[in-house]
Parts: C-alpha cells; sequence; structure tokens
C-alpha cells in the first residue's frame, strides 16, 4: 500500500511565476501553501495536545492544587510517589494488568483472525458480529460486567453452582485476586475483537499460493504457521500490539466503573490513581506526578514492540518506513 | 483570482472527458473497502476440501462458536436485564434466568421519561458530531497537504501526527483540566467539542493520508494544467474520489467520541451537560437494590446508535480500522 504510494512519486509542479505581487505568490507557493492547509490540525494539537504535554510535566514539578496554582518544588512529588506503596502497588498492578491482558488478547486474537480466515459460511456476517464488542462504548459494557460480576446475582456464580462446581458465590470484585482477573477478562473481551480483525486484514493479504506450495511439499500445520504466516504477518503485529499495550497500559474506563480502584487498591491503575489523587483528592501536582511516570514505561512499550517486531523485516534488507 | 478565468464549469468538464477515457485508470480507492474480502475467496477454497467435515467441525466450528458466545454473551444479558421485571431479576432459582415470559418496558419508560436520559443522549449526539466535523475538515487539508502539496518537512510533520496518536488521554487530562478553565471553558460542551479533535485528527489524518495516496496524480496534473486552484482540486477533484475514506473517518470518530469517558468525566460538572457515559456511571448508580434494570437498559439505549451506523457500514468501519493500522 504504502509502497505503491511511494513509487508514484508526483512530477514536479509547475514553477511559481518568479516575480509580482506578493498575495498571488504566497497562494501558488507550495510551504506557504501546506502552512495554511496544516494551520487547523496544527491548532487543535498545539493548543490542547502539546501544550497540555507539556505543562503536564511541568505541573508534576510544583505542588499546584485545584484553584491554586503552586510554586516550583523541584522533585518532592517524585520522591514522595517514591516512597509511596500505594504508588508503586499500582505500578505492579499496571504492568500485571498490561502483560497479562495484552498477552491473552494476542492469543486469542491470533486464533480467532486464523478460524475467521479459513472457509466459512456467513464469513462477513461473522465478522461484523466478531466487531460489536469494540463498537460498545467500553462503559456500557463495563456495566453489564459489572452486572455479570455482581457479588450476590451474578449469573455466572448461578450456573457454575448450578452445575455444582462450587458451593458458594464467587466474589467477583470484592476479593483482591478475584478483582484482577476479573477486570483482566473484561479487557480482554473488549480487546480480542480489534486484535482479531486487524491481524484477519493482514492474513487476507498473505498470499494463497503460498499456502498451496507448503501443502504440496507437505508442511504440517504448524510448520505453515511458523514459517508462512507468522512472518508474513510480523509487521501488522506490530502496529496492533502497539497499539494494544499502549491502551490497556494508559486504561481508565473499565476500571473506573468495575472497581474504582478497590479492593484496597488491588486493581488501582497509574491512570485511576492519578484520577483519584489530581481531580478527586485536588492535588493537581501529585496527579501530573504519576501521570508523567507513566511516559517511559509508555516509550519503553512502543520501543520494545516496533524495534522488537520490526528487526526481521531489517534483516530481510526492507527499508524500514 | 486569475486562474478562476477557468470556470468551474470547465474544470468539471475537463474532467468528466478524462474520467470517461478508458486508458485512464480510475482510482481504488472506492474498491478499497471491498477489497479485503473479495479478491482471495476463490483461492482459499482450494485446498480446504480436503478437510472432512468431523474434524473441522472439532477444530473450526467449536472453538469459534465458543469465543462468539463469550463476546456476545454480555450482550444478550444487558439486553435480557433491561426487559425483565424487577422481580425476576434477583430471583435467579424460581424463574429461569436466561429467558423471561413476560417483558416489561418499564425500565426502558422510566429511561425515557423520568430521567434526563433524553438530554444525554442529546449532548452525547450533539459533541460527537461537533467534534468529528471539526476534526474531518482539519484532517482533511492536513492530510492534502502533507500528501500532495509535499512541502518542505512534510514527511516529519506526518510522522508527528503519527506520534500524536499514540499519546494516551489518561496522561492529558490532568494538564488538559486547567487549560480548560483557563480558557474558561469548563462545563461547557466546548470544552469536550475542543478536545475529541486531539483525539481524532491523527487518527482520521493518518487514515485520508492513505485514500489521498490512491488518487491518481495525473488526474490532479490535468486540473492544474486547466487552472485550476489547489483549492478547487480539494473540493472537485480529490473529495468525490475520497468519499469511501471520508466515510470511514467520520464512523470512527463518531465511535470514539462516543466512547470517550475520562474527558467527560474531568471537565464536565453539571448534570444537565453529561454525555450517556458519564451521566450513567455518576447518576443511575445508586442503592437501590433494584437499579440493574434500569442500568442495562440505560446502557442498551446508549449503545444502539452506534450499533446501529455500524451496521449500515460495517465495511467502512472494518477499512477504517484496519487501513489506519497498515499504513
Amino acid at each position: 500500500m504504502t509502497d505503491v504510494a511511494l513509487g508514484t512519486t508526483p512530477a514536479p509542479l509547475p514553477a511559481p511565476p518568479p516575480d509580482g505581487p506578493l498575495w498571488p505568490r504566497l497562494k501558488v507557493n507550495r510551504n506557504w501553501l501546506g502552512f495554511w492547509f496544516m494551520l487547523p490540525a496544527a491548532a487543535f494539537l498545539i493548543l490542547f495536545l502539546a501544550y497540555p504535554l507539556g505543562l503536564g510535566v511541568w505541573l508534576s514539578f510544583t505542588d499546584t492544587r485545584i484553584g491554586r496554582s503552586g510554586a516550583f518544588i523541584g522533585l518532592e512529588n517524585y520522591e514522595w510517589l517514591w516512597d509511596d506503596t500505594v504508588f508503586w502497588l499500582s505500578v505492579f498492578n499496571t504492568l500485571l494488568y498490561t502483560i497479562v491482558a495484552s498477552a491473552v488478547k494476542f492469543a486469542i486474537g491470533l486464533y480467532l483472525a486464523l478460524l475467521l480466515n479459513e472457509n466459512l459460511p456467513f464469513k462477513a456476517m461473522l465478522r461484523a458480529i466478531v466487531l460489536i464488542p469494540f463498537i460498545v462504548p467500553t462503559v456500557l459494557s463495563a456495566i453489564a460486567f459489572w452486572w455479570l460480576f455482581d457479588s450476590q446475582f451474578s449469573i455466572i456464580s448461578w450456573s457454575l453452582r448450578q452445575l455444582g462446581l462450587i458451593s458458594g458465590n464467587i466474589n467477583f470484585l470484592g476479593d483482591v485476586w478475584n478483582a484482577r482477573w476479573s477486570v483482566i477478562f473484561a479487557n480482554i473481551w473488549r480487546g480480542v475483537p480489534f486484535v482479531a480483525i486487524t491481524l484477519l486484514a493482514g492474513l487476507q493479504t498473505v498470499s494463497p499460493s503460498l499456502y498451496e506450495a507448503a501443502i504440496i511439499d507437505g508442511a504440517s500445520r504448524w510448520q505453515i504457521f511458523r514459517r508462512i504466516t507468522y512472518p508474513m504477518l510480523t509487521p501488522i503485529i506490530a502496529v496492533v500490539m502497539t497499539f494494544s499495550v499502549l491502551f490497556t497500559f494508559t486504561d481508565f474506563q473499565l476500571i473506573w466503573v468495575l472497581t474504582r480502584g478497590g479492593p484496597v487498591n488491588a486493581t488501582q491503575l497509574m491512570a485511576t490513581l492519578s484520577y483519584q489523587r489530581a481531580i478527586l483528592g485536588g492535588q493537581l501536582g501529585e496527579g501530573a506526578a504519576i501521570a508523567t511516570a507513566m511516559i517511559p514505561f509508555l516509550l519503553a512499550a512502543i520501543l520494545i514492540s516496533w524495534f522488537g517486531l520490526q528487526r526481521r523485516k531489517w534483516q530481510q534488507g526492507e527499508n524500514n518506513e | 483570482m486569475s486562474e478562476s478565468a477557468i470556470t468551474d464549469r470547465a474544470v468539471t468538464d475537463r474532467l468528466a472527458a478524462k474520467l470517461t477515457r478508458p486508458d485512464i485508470k480510475l482510482p481504488q480507492a472506492t474498491e478499497r473497502s471491498l477489497a479485503i474480502d473479495t479478491p482471495l475467496d476463490d483461492h482459499t477454497q482450494g485446498m480446504s476440501y480436503l478437510e472432512r467435515l468431523p474434524k473441522r467441525l472439532v477444530t473450526l466450528y467449536l472453538p469459534l462458536s465458543m469465543i462468539l458466545l463469550v463476546l456476545l454473551f454480555p450482550f444478550y444479558w444487558m439486553a435480557l436485564t433491561a426487559i425483565k421485571p424487577d422481580e425476576q431479576l434477583l430471583d435467579l432459582d424460581r424463574y429461569s434466568p436466561f429467558w423471561t415470559w413476560n417483558p416489561t418496558i418499564k425500565h426502558i419508560q422510566k429511561l425515557l421519561f423520568e430521567t434526563h436520559y433524553p438530554l444525554w443522549l442529546w449532548n452525547t449526539m450533539f459533541v460527537a458530531v461537533c467534534a468529528t466535523v471539526l476534526s474531518i475538515i482539519a484532517s482533511v487539508l492536513a492530510a492534502y497537504a502533507i500528501v500532495r502539496l509535499r512541502y518542505r518537512g512534510a514527511q516529519w510533520v506526518g510522522g508527528a501526527i503519527f506520534l500524536a496518536y499514540l499519546v494516551p488521554p489518561s496522561i492529558l487530562f490532568i494538564p488538559l483540566a486547567s487549560v480548560v478553565f483557563q480558557y474558561g471553558l469548563f462545563d461547557t460542551p466546548f470544552a469536550l467539542i475542543l478536545t475529541y479533535p486531539t483525539i481524532l485528527i491523527p487518527f482520521s489524518t493518518w487514515l485520508l493520508m492513505g485514500y489521498f495516496k490512491t488518487i491518481p496524480y495525473e488526474l490532479e496534473e490535468c486540473a492544474l494544467i486547466d487552472g485550476a486552484s489547489r483549492w478547487q482540486i480539494l473540493v472537485k477533484v480529490v473529495l468525490p474520489l475520497a468519499i469511501p475514506g471520508l466515510i470511514s473517518a467520520f464512523i470512527f470518530c463518531f465511535t470514539l467520541c462516543w466512547n470517550e469517558f475520562i474527558y467527560a468525566l474531568t471537565f464536565l460538572s453539571s448534570t444537565a451537560n453529561k454525555t450517556v457515559p458519564v451521566a450513567i456511571v455518576n447518576e443511575f448508580v445508586d442503592g437501590d437494590i433494584y437499579r440493574w434494570g434500569s442500568l442495562m437498559a440505560g446502557a442498551l439505549v446508549g449503545s444502539l446508535p452506534l450499533v446501529v451506523l455500524y451496521a449500515f457500514f460495517v465495511e467502512h468501519y472494518v477499512s477504517a480500522m484496519t487501513g489506519a493500522v497498515k499504513e
């Protein structure tokens, strides 16, 4: 796709008239035109993205509270966080949540994509149905999970009891580890369709003649997957997993609806903790410090998934787009 | 405006003439959304006849239906809860929990006539449409400039926009809250209308760049030679050909707006201004043991607009999602 686009380098434009009044020249000059065309997008992104990003880092070095502008206090917020066990617990929770959920999402998503890539009746409809959990707003499906995970009237507990597998109700969101697995499950449920559908799109670009050649050569299913499917998919896996890890790491909505970080901070993620400290507690500076502390993790995640998975592409001598 | 001596009419006529010529290839953009499942269908059949039905049943249909069951069950449960009478909701042993013989619309009625729910729906819709339209306009201009004007540094700007897509709202909401407060936008719909584009513009610019690249440069050259300005080219040549891309970007942006939570939670405080996701979480959750019916009704009604939109534009939706990832 991109290669094709790069191949058709546009022919040079007719040279703008060298002299004449300023305004017509500005209208034709490519760089000026580019400037005007970029203006709306750039204005939004600078005012509401780049500036707040910088401001957030600055706030983390101040003791700003809601309704009171703060003074520069250096690294005090970070020193305070360093000794804060709740913060470290939230780091642990976030890492656990991200690693487990992303790994499972990848495994199930890839499996589902492979299944959907088979020759199936109603293929288009199946694909459409699979994507529904991704369409429905997270908060609304999280509320459905909240009801499914209810401590007394959970249909899951009821069904398991009827089957004779358990004797009492499962306290899904009230117990430390149960709560962690429950929110991870809800996150996986929400994320699998995205991974599956994007990987499916990648699978469909793999030429079937490769598979036919492999089958004729007597390759097993696993060999086909390992030697053809997986290598062909690596670039798209890199992108999909970068997004998946990024959005899982910074997740807020699901936790906020299901547990608000409880019980006893067992599901407190860095995002929910920073909301709690900054907006509910009013300590904007401290909340901003927690949010800023997420940035190195995010950069690391992006670099690992990007370079780790793209390496194969470089080895093959393709230029890194 | 010297070049507008050539009228718009003349430009479109010339173009029409070009388009009917068989040797000029028509842009692929319109076919792109279909390309996902059509071209390979014939071939994938090639070897699968070698597998017999029992094997396919175990390796394919069984796992597939289990995954689908898990993916869809929460929605079934949501819909069922929304129409169950209260006394059946909590009594799992006396009434079969998986079905109800006497559905009620009490919960939905209560939702629509006794709460601010219609207002919240309207707020969400208003914010989503405004933010999406603003973002699409800005993205069309930016994407066109990056792909076709190729001003100095366009490549870098394209990369920067991709990076902007990777900045998550959870990092930005605290400083944005103080920015919103400074600009005097706190607790107004404009707080959301102006901040949502930061999420939407990077995505839709990236998506539209891909679409614009598929439009043959020759078409634009013809228009340029005929004296069309860049603006005329964008509006009369490029945009009509990029309509599938525009629809994809629009739908995806709209869904993202509807789904957004943390900004709406932080920047809005009065009940009347809230959007559906925030309002349901904050206003419906009380100690009432019978709240589940109305909660599920609220979640169901709040999801319906998106699901309906999705049902009509599945292909655009899928191509938006995969297109943005593939570029």
